[in-house]
């Protein structure tokens, strides 16, 4: 009976610690990727099932609440802005003149046809407060040694009830990610690549989303500049800003 | 012989003034139910096949494996070539590129906010080509109930029901948004030329009818179309047609390994529409055999009522000396005419009526309000005459009265001739 006790007591203390580390680990990590606000360009090459595009474009954010993306190229996406303020969204496309809210079933679309939905975008909660974290294992990724953490929702409105992520040991940044609907169903892969030291902090470049629901190869967006606490004009972040 | 029954029958009303009514009735309901049902498998059908099938449908093998879901990223590429070889290869046929979407349509106030949205389904067809009949195909002349047909690619057509729901009408701007080919965000902006009325519950609940340049602009599909539809000649499915037309195309569209490669599908092939064609085609069997029984049973107890009422004559037919194979047969011969003239009556009511349906048709609309299913109901439904209208009745009108005379005449040769004197004594 002692034996049993002590058993459990010493399982329940291992699964406090393990909690207590997978939260620690996503807090880690939570400062390498945050920033109070950042600047980046990037492209966004699209590997459709036939063909593969390329997008670039110019986003401007403060925290994870606000943003504002203007599409570069191809001519066909080039003047189409995204405004998101906390958890609204606007798409502004210039052929039309007109601003749309997308809200409802189509925060589950694709963005410009990529493995992205516009609700992959949106949740701007930190991680550590809609999701109970346990490490699960350790494994080597691409060379270097990570934690398998598991992800499971403890709210309801969340896009992907679990998730899983390799962390990075040393330089506590996801080299890996998998996120899976309630019934278990693995529904996108993304991998996180191309991890470089920028304003002290480390932080991937590089990222192939795969949704495994959809034909194609993924899509590989790529960061060709960033950088960190910049001023950024409030007026950005407004829906006039969307038209100009 | 035929001359002295005629006469027999003509001054002795109750021995046909009943039967030819009851044939006549009987061939009435025949030629009534097979055209009108007829007619409404047909029409159901021929809906089915403007709007969405075609009398075949050539696409990619991908496309057609997911066509549910109308995915237009498996859509064909090189639409035009492709419809080209189909005309050179098969002109007995017509061929039509359509492309569906799906979307929102989104209406704009005065600052170019939402006004109102609604959920829409949408056809993209040439509406403006020089020789294009689509829109006849589609009668949308008659189905106009506001405005114009388009006169310029970046004009559409909403239905009735749907521009009410959004509070817009012809003139107004509205906005598509949906998905690309690619899967992007569509958003593009349509004028709208008219209203219209498909006579279809589910089209009229959110249909919008684009001109398909103006479809392949806004959803980057250059050169790509979901479908090529091919229509018959004859305006009608028909398997016998249809089978060359497969082999064809396999012939000279061999199926490959890829899965964008273009694949052909009969109308029974799609959308669960064997049944219906099989249905309509052994409609006609079904109603004739239906009547043909149905009118035997009467007319064997019209016969054995006329076996009682006529039992004193046969009697004293058989006594004078008649042989009762003779009696049996003039009988017959009586029943054969009788169900000439009955057949004869019924068949041009029964034309009669059919016709009247053919022109006026009938309006379903509240039957059909919550049809769910995959094939097209027309709200208004017309009978159909085909050539066996003309001499069907004849099967169940001749033949029923002369087997009901047969069943009931049986009794003739179970009379015994010793007793007939004593029977016509009494």
């Amino acid at each position: 009976m002692k034996k049993t006790i002590l058993l459990l007591i010493t399982i329940s203390f291992i699964t406090t610690v393990s909690a207590q580390d997978g939260v620690e680990i996503l807090n880690r990590v939570e400062k390498n990727m945050s920033s109070d606000n950042r600047i980046f360009e990037s492209s966004m090459i699209i590997h459709g099932s036939r063909a593969s595009r390329t997008i670039t474009s110019r986003t401007y954010s403060v925290s994870d609440k606000q943003s504002f993306t203007e599409y570069l190229s191809p001519a066909r996406e080039q003047g189409t802005k995204m405004l998101k303020l906390e958890n609204q969204l606007w798409i502004y496309s210039p052929s039309t003149d007109r601003t749309i809210q997308i809200s409802g079933h189509m925060l589950r679309q694709s963005v410009m046809g990529s493995d992205l939905s516009y609700e992959d975008m949106m949740d701007d909660r930190k991680i550590t407060e809609i999701y109970e974290s346990k490490i699960v294992g350790n494994e080597v990724v691409e060379g270097r040694n990570t934690w398998i953490l598991e992800l499971t929702a403890k709210v309801s409105d969340v896009a992907y009830y679990k998730r899983k992520m390799w962390i990075d040991q040393e330089r506590y940044v996801p080299l890996r990610e998998e996120l899976y609907a309630r019934s278990g169903q693995l529904l996108k892969r993304t991998t996180l690549t191309d991890v470089k030291q920028i304003s002290g902090r480390w932080f991937p470049t590089k990222i192939i989303y795969k949704d495994v629901l959809k034909q194609g190869d993924g899509t590989e967006f790529t960061m060709t500049s960033v950088k960190f606490n910049q001023p950024i004009p409030d007026y950005i972040f407004t829906k006039a800003a969307l038209k100009q | 012989m035929i001359k002295f029954l005629l006469k027999g029958l003509l001054r002795d009303k109750s021995r046909s003034l009943l039967p030819v009514i009851v044939v006549a009735i009987g061939v009435v309901l025949t030629v009534f139910a097979r055209g009108y049902i007829k007619g409404i498998m047909v029409d159901m059908i021929e809906q089915t096949a403007r709007i969405t099938t075609g009398h075949v449908k050539v696409t990619t093998k991908a496309y057609s494996d997911n066509i549910d879901q109308i995915p237009n990223d498996l859509a064909l590429l090189n639409a035009g070539r492709i419809k080209g070889d189909l005309e050179k290869n098969f002109p007995s046929m017509t061929w039509a590129e359509r492309i569906k979407f799906g979307g929102l349509i989104d209406v704009p106030d005065e600052n170019g906010e939402t006004r109102s949205q609604g959920p829409a389904m949408g056809i993209g067809l040439d509406l403006l080509s020089e020789n294009s009949v689509e829109a006849e195909r589609l009668n949308l002349n008659k189905a106009l109930v506001r405005g114009s047909l388009p006169a310029s690619p970046e004009e559409i057509l909403i239905s009735e029901d749907f521009s009410q729901k959004l509070k817009v009408n012809p003139g107004e701007k509205v906005t598509l948004i949906g998905s690309t080919m690619n899967g992007g965000m569509a958003i593009h902006n349509f004028s709208i030329s008219g209203t219209v009325r498909f006579g279809n519950t589910g089209m009229d609940r959110g249909t919008v009818i684009a001109d398909i340049s103006e479809a392949r602009l806004a959803l980057d599909m250059e050169d790509a179309t979901g479908e090529i539809l091919g229509f018959f000649d004859s305006g009608y499915y028909d398997d016998e047609l249809a089978a060359p037309v497969l082999a064809e195309f396999r012939n000279k569209f061999p199926e490959g390994l890829d899965e964008f490669s273009p694949v052909i599908l009969r109308l029974r092939d799609q959308a669960g529409l064997d049944l219906y064609v099989d249905l309509s085609r052994s409609m006609g069997t079904i109603i004739t055999v239906i009547f043909f029984v149905a009118i035997s049973l009467v007319l064997w107890n019209a016969g054995l009522l006329g076996g009682l009422r006529r039992y004193g004559e046969t009697g004293l037919r058989l006594a004078i000396g008649e042989e009762k194979g003779h009696v049996y047969r003039s009988m017959i011969t009586e029943s054969l005419l009788v169900g000439i003239a009955g057949t004869i009556v019924g068949t041009a009511i029964g034309l009669g009526l059919s016709w009247l349906m053919q022109t006026k048709g009938l309006d379903i609309s509240e039957f059909t309000k919550n049809a769910t299913t995959a094939i097209m109901m027309p709200n208004v439904v017309h009978s159909r005459i085909t050539p066996p209208d003309f001499y069907i009745g004849f099967i169940p009108g001749v033949l029923s009265t002369v087997i009901g005379t047969m069943l009931a005449g049986i009794g003739i040769y179970k009379r015994k001739t010793a007793q007939l004197f004593r029977e016509l004594e009494a």
